[in-house]
């Protein structure tokens, strides 16, 4: 298990939502969610929820942060601090979604990353996504 | 959608309960309504699943992502009674601290209803309302039935 498959499978949440780790780059990484009958928002369509896609864009777009290694050491901690989503068009009922992440600038203290959810092609995408995340907060939790 | 003709007809065209009860997917998260006189809050109890860091205990970006489009959404059909589920435009989404295991509120607030685009303010807390978990500011496509 690679290291960002073992720090996907450690979610509660993705988990939950069925999502998997596909692939990485140097700076981009893949992330897949099945489609499942507890995740769709519209019962007449059977189309998955704006918010299943709001959780693969956020974790995939984390992960993407990590998939660095010089720059982002494990076990460091990071928070998001912004995520802006667009929805170009409604996902497809039993389709799975697919999230491409890239982590495209690192500064000492922030990370910004841009992201799009697809079905089968990232050329028509679902919706897209810009993140800023800042890194080495606190590890533990809020008092 | 359906269940909004249904509860409109039933004159239940603002019973927000039976409106999440019906979505898979606010049932997964476990979402409810409290609703007090022409005021609605939505609430989300805690649960292991909604985790998205097992040593802070920390709810996951995406399950707060998820409850503030969710509350939105509510507080525009609860204002307007529209057949048709809004959809999401865009939503942005301020993380303001992280959100701990224990039960979360939102408020929404409809600053712009036009013919075709709603804008909603949305907020989500814990236990300090002055202390909000997340903030967001999102546009709803409204669809005529």
């Amino acid at each position: 298990m690679s290291d960002l498959e073992d720090h996907l499978a450690q979610i509660p949440h993705a988990a939950a939502i069925g999502m998997t780790f596909v692939s990485r780059g140097a700076n981009t990484c893949v992330v897949r969610v099945p489609y499942a009958e507890h995740l769709v928002g519209d019962p007449d369509t059977g189309v998955v929820h704006g918010g299943v896609i709001t959780a693969l864009l956020d974790n995939a777009s984390g992960m993407a942060v990590r998939t660095d290694p010089n720059e982002f050491t494990e076990g460091r901690s990071m928070a998001t601090l912004d995520l802006r989503i667009d929805y170009m068009r409604p996902a497809q009922p039993r389709e799975d979604l697919y999230c491409e992440a890239t982590c495209y600038r690192m500064t000492s203290n922030v990370a910004f990353v841009r992201a799009i959810a697809y079905h089968d092609d990232p050329t028509d995408p679902i919706a897209s996504s810009v993140a800023t995340f800042m890194l080495g907060t606190k590890a533990e939790p809020r008092p | 959608m359906k269940i909004l003709a249904e509860l409109r007809e039933q004159g239940r065209g603002q019973d927000m309960q039976a409106l999440v009860d019906h979505l898979p997917y606010a049932r997964f998260l476990g979402i409810r309504i409290a609703r007090l006189g022409n005021e609605i809050t939505t609430v989300l109890p805690f649960a292991d699943h909604l985790v998205g860091n097992v040593r802070l205990r920390a709810l996951h970006g995406g399950v707060i992502g998820a409850f503030l489009e969710i509350t939105s959404i509510v507080q525009l059909l609860f204002d307007t009674s529209c057949e048709r589920l809004p959809k999401t435009i865009d939503i942005s989404i301020d993380y303001l601290r992280s959100g701990r295991a224990a039960e979360t509120y939102g408020r929404a607030i409809v600053t712009r209803h036009g013919r075709r685009v709603a804008n909603v303010r949305t907020e989500i807390w814990q236990e300090e309302r002055s202390a909000p978990v997340a903030a967001s500011h999102g546009h709803f496509l409204l669809t005529p039935a």
